[in-house]
């Protein structure tokens, strides 16, 4: 279900999550994270289960570290809520789909 | 609520002992289910410890070195071969007062005549007061993660054991200099990765010495340092810290129903990975705080599949019993 995740790049970052009708969920990762592999499938089922009500975008530090630095980014995995383009709720380490769920429920009321 | 159907074998964790366990009991038939944890950013993870290490250089087998995560991954891929069913959840709730046994994930109830724990042990924090609301702002629980973000930067390892010096090392890749900061005149880490880590230019020891503060509001900027001996305390501006000193068995589940010692590790009779319960085994570093290495967590999950199933035989064989 690759099609409901957005690929965030330094070019498209600003407009995505400024532009998106609903709370955009950014997942800041890199290839060598263990842990961002291990929630990578969740992130995906999320994306799928929510499609409507929450954009679900991945954003690779090891390719676009400024956007991880501007965002104060110091470990991965770290999942930024953006509504509006303001990031508006914050989550770092990897949990599990439940937790996660749970996590999310308050930006998408 | 669901009941799901019985079966004959739930093994709870998914570290070497417990995939090991995995892959013996499968091979027996005997469609184990694997109740294997959840992701998350410390080694209480599905694979367990290693899924946090790189280069493994001394499990047998791979003379060319194998990633932690690899081997975990291989294991796992090897023990579902052979029929091993998984749930990437984490068991909430145990039973083990009356037969079947019974493992809850939540509200979902599970029953099996044998359960194998397996829940090994994770990291200790330094338990300071602001430790973790730093984390992932300059406090790291994953060397491996999260290096990359310290490139150029000066940082601090907590510890001297072999997870210590195998971070520091790791780390020398990004920071421009590792402080080790270890409470004692000496290490515990073999030999071999102490030598390693002495000789590297970038890594620095403060002996005899404890991380006491952690300074820095949104962000971590300073530590603490208190020595042991002269009880002189000291700032020291950081960039990051990372702590590796040490780890408690996960057995808090298995409170008043399992027998544990004073440090809360598993008891198993001696040469053997019986509990006290009859039909629960222990294996890997739950019930190990001697050798506590992959190959030993292993060796224990080999054993506490093979005691299973000679107990499952028995039953079968003296019912009533």
């Amino acid at each position: 279900m690759a099609e409901n995740v957005v690929t965030l790049t330094t070019a498209n970052f600003d407009e995505t999550i400024r532009s998106a009708d609903t709370p955009v969920l950014v997942d800041f990762w890199a290839e060598w994270c263990g842990p961002c592999k291990q929630i990578d499938p969740i992130i995906r089922e999320i994306a799928t289960e929510k499609a409507g009500v929450l954009t679900v975008a991945k954003l690779n530090v090891d390719d676009h570290g400024d956007i991880a630095m501007r965002f104060n980014v110091m470990s991965i995995p770290t999942m930024i809520v953006f509504k509006n383009g303001e990031a508006v709720g914050r989550f770092v380490g990897a949990r599990g789909k439940t937790a996660l769920v749970s996590d999310l429920a308050q930006y998408l009321a | 609520m669901t009941i799901h159907p019985h079966r004959q074998v739930i093994i709870i964790g998914s570290g070497p002992a417990g995939l090991t366990a995995a892959v013996y009991v499968a091979r027996a038939s005997l469609t184990p289910l694997v109740i294997e944890g959840e992701p998350s950013s410390s080694s209480d993870q599905p694979g367990g410890q290693l899924m946090l290490t790189t280069e493994v250089e001394n499990f047998p087998g791979f003379p060319e070195g194998v990633q932690g995560p690899e081997l975990m991954q291989r294991m796992r891929d090897q023990a579902a071969r052979f029929g091993a069913e998984f749930l990437t959840e984490k068991a909430t709730k145990i039973d083990f007062s009356a037969r079947p046994h019974r493992v809850w994930v939540r509200d979902d109830e599970y029953s099996a005549d044998v359960v194998i724990v397996s829940t090994g042990a994770r990291s200790l924090m330094l338990g300071l007061p602001n430790e973790t609301s730093l984390i992932g702002h300059g406090v790291s629980t994953c060397a491996t993660c999260d290096g990359f973000f310290f490139r150029g930067q000066e940082i601090v390892v907590v510890g001297g054991g072999d997870s210590a010096i195998e971070e520091a090392t790791f780390l020398t890749k990004f920071a421009s200099k590792v402080t080790i900061i270890h409470r004692r005149d000496k290490f515990r880490a073999s030999k071999i990765m102490q030598e390693r880590a002495l000789a590297n230019p970038k890594i620095v020891v403060r002996w005899n010495a404890q991380v006491t503060g952690l300074i820095g509001e949104s962000k971590l900027s300073a530590i603490e340092v208190t020595d042991t001996v002269s009880g002189a305390t000291e700032t020291l501006q950081v960039g990051g810290l990372f702590v590796a000193i040490g780890h408690r068995p996960n057995t808090d589940l298995f409170a008043d129903v399992l027998t544990r010692d004073e440090t809360g590790y598993l008891v198993t009779e001696p040469g053997s990975t019986r509990t006290n319960i009859p039909g629960v085994f222990a294996c890997g570093d739950v019930q190990d705080h001697t050798y506590r290495q992959a190959i030993t967590a292993a060796g224990s999950g080999c054993m506490a599949a093979i005691d299973a199933e000679r107990w499952l035989e028995r039953q079968h064989a003296t019912p009533a019993k």
